[in-house]
């Protein structure tokens, strides 16, 4: 016992427990790895993370995000941002307003209110398998059939979804939540429906944007919605080989903040990492904002053990690479909740970069922007993250500057402003921004910096600042509760993404946008929409772009039919423009009917076949992808 | 937006106004000279003619096809290149608008002596105004005259449009001066054929789809490639139109707006050249003399001239479930690729179309009612009997949906005697009879070929007025010709008869591949309402009182079935087993010379080639 290897053992946990001060429950769990239910009970999980059971406690039913921030119009009819937790959280912002109603043709004077509560007796009563249910709590699970729980669980954040639920209309919802919180019991509950016939729906951190959560119309069994948010601890952490055990239920900021406190991260930052999970990523295909140092997902994964009807899959060892057939990942990675559920992953970590600087460069027109970034791409020179917005956005950027406190930085601004388009001759109706991140070792990211800055003179381009760039990416952050203001007032929208080969980005950006306003103009739509763009990643042989496209639908009787026609024609438009059917977001309900064309006819097939032989019974009855 | 309404007569077509009306009241050099401010493409890129050239020859498109040109050939690059740089020198305009003014002034001149009016439907100017702005805008005219050209540059700059470039032959170019001249006025010009020239190909479509992504200029072409002889739309080219679509296929382009244009004039100034050259006698070459000795043109009686400014057709509604874009998803945009059958398909059956829309928006005169009696009487007529079937010819044609410009309050004899003096060159008219002759028919002692020909100048000149107004009545001339040779009235074998008829004659008329069917709903239409026919389930009867509309039906397609049987008889009596395709025209001219026309032969050569009941050998 006394020996010294483990005395020097029981030393480092306590250093490494010193580390963990400020969250101490969560030593036991995180540090050692070990069986979860048998050895370690955890002690009350729902004060360890920041995803309750009860999500809507602190999260919002019928909108994005926390109940405690919003937008609104206050008395004086002044944009403010309301809670604590965002830099722009308490800020009022000046100029919103007049953005909003000059942008929508929109009026402060015409509210569009949601629904204030959930009616409870609108939801339909569960249709529940006893038996499986019995077995369920037989074994000590964690099972509800609450009408809060079951909506919550029913709906992603695409528009119609979110649309309805302000409308009070509620859908098919599951019938029964369970919330496991181990592989094994992922295991038990996964060999009980099988047993049972249910239909298990995975939900992890509820983004989707693809309707992959709607519960499919046509399903006649007991739906079970299989919540991974218990799920959450990281089981190891390797500093030899820097790669981490997680659990899959973990969400984006938790796993990057307890990975912070221990020195490290993955990087791994989508803009929905506040409450997407691990699972979620690797069931979609996800891509982080800073994929250009740390990779997407399918780069970042170096295990992932998924329960499948015909038990787990999981590969024997933690090499780096192999060739050993196809990659068995590939076909767990965007697979959508439909084979099985992803419980535990190992991911690659990385030493907490030492220095990160954000940065803007102004362009004259989006078609410089648009070349610039692609120079950088082909130098392979690109920042942790480039984005470049075009004219509309970043209009719409300006519009969400806070209030400026002293007359200095208004006379600043004023400065910046007449020189670049006085000076410089820039026609603010064209120019475009590029919004930077440099990540690493300080000199290295200053001389990045510079290579960066160099290149973009070359088109043209002017830096413009820090601030700039550090409100791009904060935008990101708070554009999905801006939707939930527009529709408080006749508008809504919504944003869509593809990836596309370099030669064509410009020719799909205009085409999609022109086709968006013409499609609006044909349906009826008074006021001309808001369709805009911006390039968020690039690659070596191309871009991911990404559009938001949002419209004024007073006098409209069905708006949201009108939205998803127009969404159809833009992506109608995208493939047409060589663009592919997603970069990210995923496939779900709403583009199956593209997926034949996207992947071919034996594509389709070996993917069909695939899901014959892991779930012949279809308990993993999502009905998305195929 | 292509698909013809059900009940074609209810057509309504936009109002004339005479624009040479104000050039007769005011300074044609005042009016040369002032300022032209044209309306401009919201995406355009200016550019200088010389920019232009060099956009082009960089181009990744054409660096590539110089590439493989070189490979082929065994040439160095930069010599390819420099034959490249070369063949667009010979291909590109210069556009200037000094050498624009110039041509306003004199045409200004020349319009007002050559004709009474010029009149433009001023609704589809506005149209055009806004399509201009929208997308790039390619101007599609019907081609019977020289002057069309000219006439719509004319216009255009006259209501302030930007001026186009357009498309014309090498022809022109031997015309020393006034080639340069065309040039400058923005012609580019462009090699009868360079059937399997690669790099001409490729300098030639880059050019054209440069200026077109640019926004650079409306680009201007004729969709039947060359003047029609014999004043029947011929048969569309699909070349140019691929090249102007492909930019939106590729998504270079977000749409290209077309603009059938409808030129009629109610006497061609070609007229009887056209008729010699029907004949065999070689087209005279393009040359500044012959220009000036063609000045005696001037001195004569034009008529009236329409032109006709289409609705715009948008390329990608055109394509909208035809044309699947991403089949370019997978290759380098800037390789040439052959169009597929799919395109290829689409890009005849919308050719044809807008043909189609061409000839249904040209204006006919009461001369061509006229001509078409004339022709079908060849003894002549009482002019009480013309004036009488010109009346009740004239209410078929408005039934069958014309584009009749008939003054309103004139009496029909009124009328009538105005087109005989007009045209009067081409007949006589003596004791209150009118007959086809030839009236400069002093000379002394031709021997009777001479007088034959003259007389065959003679006919074929009016008949190219009967061909303007046979688009109006061929479908019901069709089905007419079908039910007298069915002997049947069993639907299903009129039908069949009706598609035989048509699809043998798809290399004379205007007939979209693929409609068949609907041509045939559409006479039956026609002539139902007209109470020629009954149509019933399965049989169609004729009515009483139809004998005389059927049997003009019938007479009008006469001449062509006649001409195809003329061929027919003689490559089944008297060829020899290789006959060439050279020798063929001279051939059956001295077999059967009266009122053969070449453009005929040629049709009928065509089409029997394509129903395979003659082969064609490779020698």
């Amino acid at each position: 016992m006394a020996s010294n290897s483990s005395s020097s053992a029981q030393q480092r946990l306590r250093i490494i427990a010193g580390h963990l001060q400020k969250r101490p429950e969560e030593e036991n769990a995180s540090v050692a790895a070990q069986e979860c239910k048998a050895e370690a009970p955890r002690s009350e999980p729902s004060s360890a993370t920041p995803v309750p059971r009860r999500r809507q406690e602190i999260m919002k039913w019928n909108g994005w995000g926390y109940s405690d921030s919003r937008f609104l119009f206050n008395k004086k009819g002044q944009a403010e941002f309301t809670g604590k937790r965002y830099r722009l959280s308490g800020l009022i912002l000046p100029s919103l307003k007049d953005w909003f109603e000059g942008t929508f043709g929109a009026n402060l004077q015409h509210r569009s209110p949601a629904t204030p509560s959930l009616n409870l007796s609108a939801v339909a009563p569960p249709h529940l398998n006893q038996p499986f249910v019995e077995d369920l709590k037989a074994a000590g699970l964690s099972v509800s059939h609450d009408p809060e729980d079951r909506v919550f669980r029913a709906h992603g954040h695409c528009l119609h979804e979110v649309f309805a639920l302000r409308e009070g209309r509620i859908g098919r919802v599951p019938d029964v939540v369970v919330w496991p919180s181990c592989h094994n019991d992922v295991e038990k509950i996964v060999e009980l429906a099988c047993k049972h016939n249910v239909c298990l729906i995975p939900y992890g951190g509820g983004t989707s944007v693809s309707s992959a959560l709607e519960c499919p119309r046509e399903e006649t069994r007991s739906i079970v919605s299989l919540d991974t948010s218990q799920m959450n601890r990281i089981l190891w952490i390797d500093e030899k080989n820097l790669t981490a055990h997680v659990e899959a239920g973990i969400i984006g900021q938790d796993l990057e903040r307890q990975l912070n406190e221990r020195g490290y991260c993955t990087g791994h930052e989508p803009d929905s990492m506040e409450f997407s999970s691990l699972g979620g990523w690797v069931a979609t295909r996800a891509s982080g904002m800073k994929k250009n140092i740390y990779g997407n997902i399918e780069d970042l994964v170096v295990h992932i053990k998924m329960v499948t009807p015909r038990g787990v899959i999981e590969k024997s060892c933690l090499g780096p690479r192999m060739s050993t057939g196809p990659d068995i990942h590939h076909f767990i990675l965007g697979s959508e909740g439909t084979l099985g559920v992803v419980t535990e992953v190992t991911l690659k970590i990385r030493p907490i970069p030492e220095y990160q600087k954000y940065g803007s460069v102004v362009f004259p027109n989006f078609q410089q922007g648009v070349a610039c970034l692609r120079e950088v791409a082909r130098q392979r020179c690109a920042p942790a993250s480039i984005r470049l917005m075009d004219n509309e956005q970043f209009q719409f950027g300006h519009a969400l500057k806070p209030q400026v406190s002293s007359i200095f930085t208004s006379f600043l601004d004023g400065l910046k402003k007449f020189y670049i388009t006085k000076f410089k001759g820039f026609d603010p109706h064209h120019l475009c921004v590029a919004t930077l991140l440099f990540e690493g070792d300080r000199g290295k990211v200053l001389q990045h910096e510079k290579q960066v800055y160099d290149i973009a003179a070359k088109f043209g381009g002017l830096a413009a600042g820090e601030d700039n760039g550090q409100r791009g990416y904060m935008l990101t952050f708070v554009i999905a509760y801006l939707r939930d203001l527009g529709m408080d007032y006749y508008v809504i929208g919504e944003s869509f993404e593809t990836s596309v080969p370099w030669d064509r980005v410009l020719d799909l950006c205009r085409n999609v946008k022109e086709r968006i306003v013409r499609e609006c103009k044909e349906r009826g739509v008074q006021f001309p929409p808001l369709s805009t763009c911006r390039v968020t990643q690039t690659y070596d042989a191309g871009a991911c772009v990404y559009f938001y496209f949002a419209f004024n639908y007073r006098g409209l009787s069905d708006p949201v039919h009108i939205y998803e026609q127009v969404e159809h024609a833009a992506r109608e438009e995208i493939l047409a423009n060589g663009g592919s059917l997603s970069h990210h977001h995923g496939v779900g309900k709403l583009r199956k009917e593209w997926m034949k064309e996207s992947v071919s006819g034996v594509g389709l097939g070996m993917l069909k076949s695939v899901k014959e032989y892991v779930d012949p019974q279809n308990i993993f009855g999502n009905g998305n992808l195929l | 937006i292509l698909s013809y309404p059900r009940h074609p007569v209810l057509k309504k077509r936009d109002d004339f106004e005479d624009v040479l009306e104000e050039r007769r009241r005011s300074s044609d050099l005042r009016y040369a000279l002032r300022c032209y401010t044209p309306t401009l493409y919201k995406g355009l890129v200016p550019c200088k003619v010389s920019v232009l050239k060099s956009i082009v020859l960089q181009s990744d498109h054409l660096q590539c096809v110089i590439k493989q040109v070189s490979s082929e050939s065994g040439d160095s690059t930069e010599c390819v290149a420099e034959e490249a740089s070369l063949i667009l020198d010979e291909m590109a305009h210069r556009m200037q608008l000094s050498t624009v003014r110039f041509f306003v002034f004199t045409l200004s001149k020349a319009f007002k002596r050559l004709f009474r009016s010029v009149c433009v439907n001023e609704e589809g100017i506005q149209r055009l105004q806004q399509a201009v702005q929208e997308h790039p805008v390619v101007l599609l005219p019907s081609h019977r005259s020289y002057m069309d050209f000219l006439m719509m540059s004319y216009l255009l700059y006259m209501f302030d449009l930007p001026l186009p470039v357009i498309a014309a032959g090498m022809d022109f170019m031997s015309m020393k001066f006034i080639g340069e001249m065309l040039r400058m006025s923005g012609a580019f010009f462009i090699r009868r054929s360079f059937g399997g020239d690669k790099l001409y190909w490729a300098v030639f479509s880059e050019y054209v789809k440069t200026m077109l992504r640019k926004g650079y200029a409306p680009i201007e072409f004729f969709l039947e490639g060359t003047r029609s002889r014999t004043c029947k739309s011929l048969t569309p080219k699909t070349g140019l139109l691929n090249i102007v679509m492909e930019p939106f296929f590729k998504g270079e382009l977000f749409d290209v707006s077309l603009v059938p244009v409808s030129i009629s004039y109610e006497r061609v100034l070609e007229e009887s050249l056209y008729a010699r050259e029907l004949l065999g006698v070689p087209k005279p070459k393009e040359s500044t003399s012959g220009l000036l000795k063609a000045r005696r043109v001037l001195s004569e009686d034009y008529g009236s001239m329409h032109v006709y400014f289409g609705h715009p057709v948008s390329v990608r509604s055109l394509a909208e479930g035809k044309i699947k874009r991403s089949q370019y998803n997978l290759l380098p945009r800037y390789i040439p690729q052959k169009p597929s059958v799919d395109t290829h398909e689409f890009l005849n059956d919308a050719a044809f179309r807008l043909v189609r829309i061409q000839e249904e928006n040209m204006v006919l005169k009461p001369w061509v009612l006229i001509a078409t009696l004339l022709l079908q009487n060849p003894d002549g007529m009482d002019l009480s009997s013309l004036t009488e079937q010109t009346d009740w010819l004239r209410h078929l044609a408005l039934a069958f949906g014309a584009f009749l410009d008939w003054p309103d309050h004139e009496a029909c004899s009124e009328v009538i005697s105005c087109s005989l003096a007009l045209h009067r060159r081409l007949l006589s008219v003596s004791a209150g009879h009118v007959q086809l002759s030839v009236t400069d028919a002093p000379q002394v002692e031709t021997t009777p070929e001479e007088a034959v020909f003259q007389r065959a100048v003679v006919v074929l000149s009016c008949a190219s007025y009967r061909n303007q107004i046979l688009h109006v009545f061929l479908r019901p001339a069709l089905l007419a010709v079908a039910m007298q040779s069915a002997n049947s009235s069993r639907k299903d074998d009129i039908y069949n008869c009706f598609n035989f008829l048509r699809n043998m004659f798809s290399n004379e008329f205007i007939l979209c591949p693929g409609d068949s069917v609907q041509d045939f709903e559409e006479a039956c239409y026609l002539l139902m309402k007209r109470g020629v026919l009954q149509v019933l389930e399965h049989e169609i009867v004729m009515s009483a009182s139809g004998q005389s509309t059927l049997a003009f039906l019938c007479s009008v397609l006469d001449p062509f079935l006649q001409g195809y049987q003329v061929v027919c008889r003689y490559l089944c009596e008297e060829t020899n087993e290789n006959l060439t395709e050279k020798e063929f025209i001279p051939a059956v001219r001295s077999f059967c010379f009266v009122s053969l026309s070449s453009d005929l032969q040629k049709n009928a050569l065509a089409a029997l080639l394509r129903l395979k009941a003659v082969r064609k050998v490779k020698v």
